[in-house]
């Protein structure tokens, strides 16, 4: 605060105004209902660690039920109770409620809230050089709402029939009557209230990220000088404003269904021989809304990942990013195409052929971003000085992880090969690459990237760099060995492979999946205890510590709210002027003029110099017009 | 909020791209509800597409509240030009008639529904009677939240806090509520096209 005096000269007539900004802030204030984008980042991320903990428990027990179908699980009993029978096993409904909410929490809780909701919090402030989101009170309640959410899908679990379990696509007629399954009873509905809070919390947030990104950015930060992530992040927003209403809309119709007995979803439908009266509804219809969202919803989970393996990739190679223009070009390429391939999950619902080629077509085109992407990351490492931090390890991972699921995405996209591929655990394979484990390296490597900047401390490189090792090799042996077992024709969601012939030999390939399944998960917990060791007894962080470019790194080093003590600096030039010929480091801050840097100044950068002056004049466009 | 108005007053060049965000808020909120009458509509019409379909006529009480919703719209643009103008009375009388007429509109919405159901169409039933409570019903959801938007400035009309020097509440109720004038106009014009 001392250190902006000198600066309030025209502003000075405004500070009556401002004045409750300097109050003290109480406890609640401070850490619980707090307006501060860093605060509310640490908020999603510890929340999204925690649901990481459950969903990713859940997947641990049903792979023992599948991959070791004769082991005795009593020893869950204290946890999953009546659940597990008397003879130690698991109860098959369960199973189903296992799978779907293991989905459900994965995708929608951990990999969009926990990832999109704590690094586009924390970073898009710090790198556009903002004091703060455009509205605080929203994001506050961005949070909250998804806190809701989180605490009635938490209370679901301990339902007595249990939670969903109707898949998390939530298909009707299977999640619209209560009769289909216990879980389609008071769990789906829990599962639709959450979703519907979720979707709330989710268009607060991203409302407010697009507007923070347009309308914040500090003088000189052009939108060709903003950072890849913070383009990801703009990207991810716009994908989830345009079609998490679409979400909404479709779990509208459904609770109609459910609770008013309306036709949207149901016809014809015979319970123990007795037909109900709904008529006239379509299940199809469901999908099409559903999948409208769920196929951004893809990108929204994997496009933050992106931006973040971006940057970590080039501070960590000491090169420019290739292709920063390209790298944006695919980005909305893929965003655009996200939202017309849709039906390409519906392929064996008794769709015109013609239509599915349709389809097929445009989801094949993804593939040319993707390996655009895919190349550039490639090359961007090519011939640099890696240096191989915990998070650029696992942005290297994020990279092979998305290559090598990608690939199989070529396959299934076929209309005709997905009709022998479809709902096996060859799609279950594909997915958790592509989509989940590259995600999940995403949001590794910017815990352990931004976590000087987020805890003022750092965590231990030895142990982030086995917590690599572990969780990439596991992943591999778990997902690899599974593409066999889907091709064989093992189906998702059964509960067992034991009473079939075409199963038993692949039974030992099962029980492979799930050693290395449960031999990840342990994995994890080196990077839990890291993470929580290392926000308390953590070696203090250096201003900055990976000697990176981007404008959060000329804050404190434990910045508080408001960001920067001073004024907000200016931009001139882009992130990415690492190893640049001639100059005296291996890196630029955008912060620095091209006047201060006439040793590896380009002609054409030299040109810029006479522009700095303009920057230099323009207003601070500082919301809060100082700092706290 | 207030930060970022005083912002606004504040005569200096103009940064690159500074809308006043408040404002962009508001536009990318109308982008989402955009999203949720589109799917709604399409959905209606992939349904509409598979047949089995039951087709009625719109009682003309429908014609009767756009009409009604239109001069609200009016309405609401002269309490914006009265109160660039700062003329206080105009602004207090043209602010009320728009709320007056945002409820009437909903009691004709109300007694659209009873209509219909005397005319055995009912919210349980055949897709297309109830995707036409759904598109009433979801719109009238979105013009109470309007009545909730324009009270306030109602209420700061009559605290004399409207000014041409303070329009940005007054702007943003504007934009909300042409907006659902416009959507409105949408789904009936779709529900006359496609019943």
């Amino acid at each position: 605060m001392s250190a902006i005096e000198g600066l309030e000269t025209a502003h000075h007539h405004h500070e009556v105004e401002h004045e409750h900004h300097h109050e003290e802030q109480n406890f609640w204030q401070k850490y619980i209902f707090c307006e501060d984008h860093k605060v509310i980042a640490k908020q999603y991320l510890i929340t999204g660690i925690l649901w990481a903990v459950i969903g990713i428990s859940m997947s641990v027990i049903f792979r023992i039920q599948l991959g070791l179908p004769d082991s005795n699980l009593s020893w869950l009993k204290p946890v999953l109770g009546g659940w597990i029978s008397d003879s130690g096993k698991l109860d098959p409904n369960f199973y189903l409620a296992l799978v779907t909410m293991h989905g459900t929490i994965m995708v929608f809780f951990v990999l969009t809230a926990g990832l999109s909701g704590t690094f586009s919090n924390f970073l898009i402030p710090l790198q556009i050089g903002a004091r703060d989101m455009a509205s605080g009170f929203m994001n506050m309640l961005s949070y909250w709402f998804f806190f809701l959410a989180s605490v009635i899908m938490f209370v679901s679990l301990f339902l007595q029939a249990g939670p969903a379990a109707g898949g998390w696509v939530i298909y009707p007629p299977l999640s619209a009557l209560p009769q289909a399954h216990p879980g389609s009873g008071m769990g789906m509905t829990l599962w639709l209230v959450s979703m519907a809070l979720f979707i709330v919390s989710q268009l607060l947030g991203g409302i407010n990220y697009i507007t923070t990104v347009i309308n914040l950015r500090t003088r000189g930060m052009s939108f060709d000088r903003l950072p890849l992530t913070i383009w990801s992040f703009l990207i991810t927003a716009v994908l989830g404003l345009i079609s998490f209403p679409v979400l909404l809309s479709s779990v509208l119709l459904l609770i109609f269904d459910r609770h008013f007995g309306t036709s949207f979803y149901l016809s014809d439908i015979y319970i123990n021989g007795e037909a109900l009266p709904n008529v006239g509804g379509s299940p199809i219809l469901f999908q099409h809304l559903f999948w409208f969202l769920g196929h951004p919803e893809v990108y929204i989970v994997l496009l933050p990942g992106l931006g973040i393996t971006s940057e970590v990739i080039a501070t960590n190679a000491r090169k420019p990013i290739f292709g920063y223009r390209a790298m944006i070009a695919s980005m909305l390429g893929i965003a655009f195409l996200a939202f017309i391939v849709w039906a390409h999950h519906m392929f064996v619902t008794g769709m015109n052929p013609f239509l599915g080629s349709v389809f097929m077509f445009l989801t094949l085109i993804i593939a040319v971003p993707s390996a655009v992407k895919g190349f550039n990351y490639i090359t961007t490492l090519w011939k640099g000085n890696i240096v191989f931090t915990p998070g650029m390890l696992f942005s290297i991972g994020l990279v092979s992880l998305f290559v090598s699921g990608g690939l199989t995405g070529i396959i299934l996209g076929n209309s005709a090969l997905d009709i022998q591929l479809h709902d096996t655990y060859f799609v279950v394979a594909h997915f958790h690459l592509v989509m989940g484990a590259a995600s999940a390296f995403g949001l590794f490597a910017g815990v352990y990237h931004w976590f000087p900047k987020m805890f003022g401390r750092m965590m231990n490189t030895t142990l982030g760099q086995i917590h690599f090792w572990f969780t990439f090799v596991g992943i591999y042996l778990i997902f690899i060995p599974m593409h066999y077992v889907g091709i064989a024709g093992f189906p998702r969601r059964y509960y067992q492979f034991t009473s079939y012939d075409f199963t038993h030999k692949f039974m030992d390939m099962n029980m492979f999946i799930s050693v290395a399944a449960i031999f990840s998960f342990l994995a994890q917990f080196i990077f839990l205890w890291n993470f929580f060791y290392s926000i308390f007894k953590g070696k203090r962080a250096p201003q900055n510590p990976w000697r990176s470019n981007t404008l959060e790194w000329t804050a404190p080093i434990v910045p508080g709210h408001g960001n920067w003590d001073g004024e907000i600096p200016a931009v001139y030039r882009w992130s990415y002027d690492y190893s640049k010929p001639g100059a005296k480091e291996d890196f630029i801050p955008q912060n620095i003029p091209y006047s201060q840097t006439l040793e590896s100044n380009l002609p054409h950068e030299n040109e810029l110099i006479s522009t700095e002056k303009v920057i230099e004049s323009q207003n601070f466009n500082d919301q809060f017009k100082s700092s706290h | 909020m207030e930060s970022v108005h005083q912002y606004k007053v504040d005569k200096e060049p103009q940064e690159t791209l500074a809308m006043d965000p408040m404002k962009f808020i508001l536009w990318l909120f109308l982008v989402s509800i955009i999203m949720l009458f589109a799917s709604q509509t399409s959905a209606y019409l992939v349904r509409r597409a598979e047949g089995n379909w039951l087709e009625f006529e719109m009682p003309k009480i429908f014609w009767y509240s756009t009409v009604v919703l239109l001069l609200s719209s009016i309405a609401m643009q002269w309490a914006y030009f009265s109160a660039k103008k700062d003329q206080f009375k105009q602004l207090k009388i043209a602010i009320s008639i728009t709320f007056v007429l945002g409820l009437v509109f909903l009691a004709m919405q109300f007694e659209g529904w009873k209509q219909l159901v005397s005319m055995n169409v009912y919210f349980v039933g055949n897709p297309s009677g109830s995707f036409f409570y759904v598109f009433t019903g979801l719109h009238g959801f979105h013009i109470i939240s309007g009545l909730i938007v324009l009270f306030f400035s109602w209420m700061a009309a009559f605290r004399l806090n409207v000014h041409a020097k303070n329009l940005r509440k007054i702007q943003i109720c504007v934009t909300y509520w042409h907006f659902l004038d416009i959507l409105w106009l949408y789904l009936f014009v779709f529900l006359l096209t496609f019943n």
